[in-house]
């Protein structure tokens, strides 16, 4: 398997945007970053048992004054709705990077609901979604949604399509 | 042995918190802590249930030198019971949650909750890793914990078993923005705003 060069790139614009708390769920697709997120001593990398635990430290992290970022796969998406309302009612910023399942090329079929819902359900609870899938736009669109969740206090998505990050490949 | 009573148990642990940031869960310990004095410092849930040891944890993370203390109900705890394993993983030293546990969901007709029927949060707590884990059911113990809240080594979690005596409503402010700010003006004072 080639390695794209994005995530490192992605890495580093999160640290320029002044991300401090990483907290994940692990997704294959957000494999580097993770790894890139506890090899750095200056950042605190969170792992939580189910995404939604993730909303709540980012409000924690801001009342505190540190800016975090939520790593999930688009089937956590579905764990996070009613936490999403703190965030959203207290206007304190939530930066989410979501990688897709579920659609371009899926294979398994348990994915599908969850992966075509995943954007409906973000904007049913106000959360701004952006979407990337092409490579070379991933760091402008992760600029843009951080400038937007840090600057103006919202909920804010990024979905990493499935044509971004490959379909998962299961050998019969 | 006479119960413990809520809202003296909250009244006797937040007396002692001196700079400590606070976080309540949704329902009846937001209302009584502001019964037992409101402060900026204080950030009372009023939704996201389950959520309230993560938003400590977020803190907590955030302000290693400052100690951070989550109190809530068995009832918010019991639906965010992954979230002790998350933060027995993190392991922060300066962070304490704690439990008013009166076995009943209060807000919706008194229902029993899981801990009524057996289920012990701090035999969980300590499976998670927590440093001191413990159930406090007399005034004694609840002396012990007042002291160790802000100076142990944590996580530190308490379960402390209260009379299911209902109390009264106590409306601490519920507007978000408002519950935000006041509390990163306290606490950050101009960095609040940058």
């Amino acid at each position: 398997m080639n390695t794209p060069a994005w995530p490192d790139a992605l890495y580093e614009e999160l640290l320029a945007a002044g991300v401090k708390q990483v907290a994940y769920v692990p997704d294959a697709g957000h494999r580097r970053l993770i790894e890139l997120a506890h090899a750095n001593h200056h950042l605190k990398a969170v792992v939580l048992t189910t995404e939604e635990e993730g909303i709540g430290l980012a409000v924690g992290a801001y009342l505190g004054g540190e800016r975090s970022v939520l790593l999930l796969q688009s089937s956590g998406v579905g764990n996070c709705i009613n936490a999403l309302s703190l965030p959203a009612e207290c206007r304190i910023p939530l930066l989410m990077l979501i990688t897709m399942r579920g659609e371009f090329g899926e294979f398994n079929p348990w994915q599908i609901a969850m992966g075509q819902g995943t954007r409906p359900a973000l904007e049913a609870m106000r959360v701004i979604v952006y979407r990337v899938d092409d490579a070379e736009r991933v760091v402008e669109t992760a600029r843009a949604a951080a400038t937007v969740a840090f600057e103006t206090g919202r909920s804010v998505a990024v979905l990493l399509g499935q044509r971004l990050i490959g379909a998962k490949v299961f050998r019969k | 042995m006479s119960l413990l009573e809520r809202r003296a148990v909250m009244s006797q642990l937040l007396r002692s918190r001196g700079d400590a940031l606070v976080v309540t869960g949704l329902g009846s310990t937001t209302y009584d802590a502001f019964a037992a004095g409101d402060s900026p410092l204080t950030f009372y849930l009023w939704g996201a249930m389950g959520s309230a040891a993560m938003v400590g944890l977020g803190l907590a993370n955030a302000q290693r030198r400052r100690r951070i203390v989550v109190v809530t109900g068995d009832g918010e705890m019991l639906m965010g019971l992954g979230s002790l394993a998350t933060i027995g993983a993190a392991r922060p030293a300066n962070f304490a949650v704690v439990v008013i546990d009166n076995g009943l969901y209060a807000e919706t007709g008194m229902q029993r909750t899981h801990t009524a029927h057996g289920v012990d949060l701090a035999a969980v707590a300590r499976g998670c890793g927590f440093a001191v884990a413990e159930t406090i059911r007399s005034q004694a113990e609840l002396d012990g914990l007042e002291q160790a809240l802000y100076s142990g080594a944590g996580p530190i979690f308490a379960a402390i078993k209260v009379s299911p005596e209902p109390t009264r409503i106590e409306l601490a402010p519920r507007d978000g923005p408002y519950l935000r700010s006041r509390f990163r003006e306290a606490l950050l004072g101009e960095d609040a705003h940058r």
